[in-house]
């Protein structure tokens, strides 16, 4: 294998282009990143970085000198808009045409949004370092009322964080239960109930109709009761799509994510995928999903090297999925994969104080941990949970 | 130097976070017997690494599982790139003393 082609300059495909290099592949790698900047990290984007407590440089998830020893050679600010895995050519949105004997797909998701948004200022998403700056300067403007549709992770934060700022915030969920789908219902309510210990509004049960305004900046939030919630600013907080279109009759298997076998191997030779927009079967979870966690970017990234290097699917991490959220100066951590009809039991502190471990059971045998500020006896417990498989034998 | 505490208070496998005294928190561990001091706040993002899993002579951050070697400081994976400072640290008559004016960084 001579050249590599990386196309997403994200966590996934730098965790990748690491990999390689540390599995001895010799060759060129090219990364192809539709931003226009080098790799960084996106989880503080919704907390430090949104507050202003850290700058844009500190998100950086590598360095020049870094860069120079891993021989990577950049085309940032363009876009992969196909693959033909035949001509194993890729054409990029400049019209410039790769060729690559290996490609490996780190698009991530982008994303989702609720009808009417387009086109109105004062509406956001948040999933770019750019998105970010945009609502951080709208969040500053002196414009105090905040409505944040979705009371997902990324929701939880960004509410945190204008509340933090001193701004009104109002979350809208169109579930009854907020975070009930990762959570199960018990700790979902626990879970947003940090947004009314804090004086934020929690607004379950009803979805978004549209958006009122005037000179074409929103001024307030339809909700499907026939309530119009003020709103100076709005974020939305739906949940991703995963970034696949530019794959469309390249004869990669795509159905909700690029699907892969369990070493992060597509149906088409030498194409592999990792990160958010990889859908692999996970040895832990038992579920073919794709899994939208920063650790799993981190994890994959040695599997899908490795396959792509050997020409054999490599045994893929077994760790069950963990990933974290802070909000409201509180750390949420949780490992395993939660399943409705898993129960939840605490085992330390308690859940008035926001500070305790839960264990989950399935046929009494713990499948995940969650904890809010125990980070210790979490990782102790999450080191004890059973995989699946093993927790559906009687 | 402080007088952090009695050897008993730190068995082994065990680790403390001091905060009294020093200019940064400090995190101790007794690694089957043997104490170290590092930084306690991971030089990668904000997590106290006395809250970590701590086997042989490393400890894995709380919160992204970077590892970092308590005899040095080094970070031997990611995403941690740069060291903690280690802190010489002694035991004598039964009391852990910890010698933080020495430490610079690796």
């Amino acid at each position: 294998m001579k050249t590599i082609a990386v196309i997403g300059a994200s966590l996934a495909g730098l965790s990748t282009v690491r990999a390689l290099r540390t599995e001895g592949y010799d060759g060129d790698i090219v990364v192809v990143g539709e931003e226009r900047h080098q790799p960084y990290d996106r989880p503080p984007l919704s907390k430090d970085f949104l507050k202003g407590d850290i700058s844009a440089d500190a998100l950086a998830l590598g360095s020049a000198e870094e860069y120079e020893e891993l021989r990577v050679r950049w085309l940032l600010g363009r876009r992969a808009v196909g693959l033909d895995p035949a001509a194993r050519a890729i054409t990029l949105s400049d019209g410039q045409e790769l060729h690559a004997d290996g490609v490996v797909i780190a698009t991530g998701a982008g994303a989702r949004t609720v009808p009417g948004a387009d086109g109105l200022a004062g509406i956001h998403t948040l999933r770019s370092l750019d998105d970010a700056e945009a609502l951080r300067a709208d969040l500053l403007n002196g414009l105090p009322r905040v409505v944040v549709i979705g009371a997902g992770f990324v929701g939880a934060e960004v509410a945190s964080t204008a509340h933090r700022l001193g701004l009104q915030v109002t979350v809208i969920e169109a579930l009854d239960v907020p975070l009930e789908r990762a959570l199960g219902r018990e700790m979902g309510l626990l879970c947003s109930s940090l947004h009314t210990d804090h004086g934020v509004r929690l607004q379950c049960g009803t979805g978004v109709t549209g958006f009122s305004s005037g000179n074409g900046r929103v001024t307030g939030v339809h909700l499907a009761d026939g309530r119009l919630v003020p709103a100076d600013v709005v974020l939305v907080g739906v949940g991703v799509r995963p970034a696949t279109d530019w794959l469309a009759g390249s004869g990669v298997h795509v159905d909700d994510g690029v699907v892969c076998d369990t070493g992060c191997a597509t149906n088409v030779p030498q194409v592999v995928a990792v990160g958010d927009v990889a859908r692999c079967p996970h040895p832990f979870t038992g579920r073919h999903a794709r899994i939208e966690h920063w650790t799993s970017a981190m994890e994959q990234a040695g599997t899908a090297a490795r396959t792509l290097l050997s020409g054999t699917s490599a045994p893929p991490p077994s760790r069950p999925p963990y990933f974290w959220s802070d909000q409201y100066r509180i750390r949420i951590q949780l490992a395993g994969h939660v399943l409705p009809g898993d129960r939840p039991e605490l085992l330390d502190g308690d859940y008035e104080s926001r500070s305790f471990t839960a264990v989950y059971r399935r046929e009494g045998h713990p499948v995940a941990v969650l904890a809010m500020d125990q980070p210790k006896l979490f990782n102790r417990l999450r080191r004890t949970l059973v995989p699946a498989v093993a927790a559906a034998a009687p | 130097m402080i007088t952090v505490c009695r050897i008993e208070d730190l068995p082994p496998g065990e680790s403390m976070r001091v905060t009294d005294g020093v200019p940064a928190p400090i995190a101790l561990f007794n690694a089957d017997g043997a104490v170290y001091a590092i930084d306690d706040t991971c030089t990668h993002q904000d997590a106290s690494l006395a809250d970590g899993w701590l086997e042989g002579c490393f400890v894995e951050c709380p919160l992204h599982a970077a590892s970092f070697d308590l005899r040095t400081g080094r970070p031997t994976c990611l995403p941690a790139k740069a060291p903690v400072r280690t802190y010489p640290v002694t035991v004598e008559d039964g009391h852990v003393l910890l010698h933080v004016s020495v430490g610079e960084p690796v």
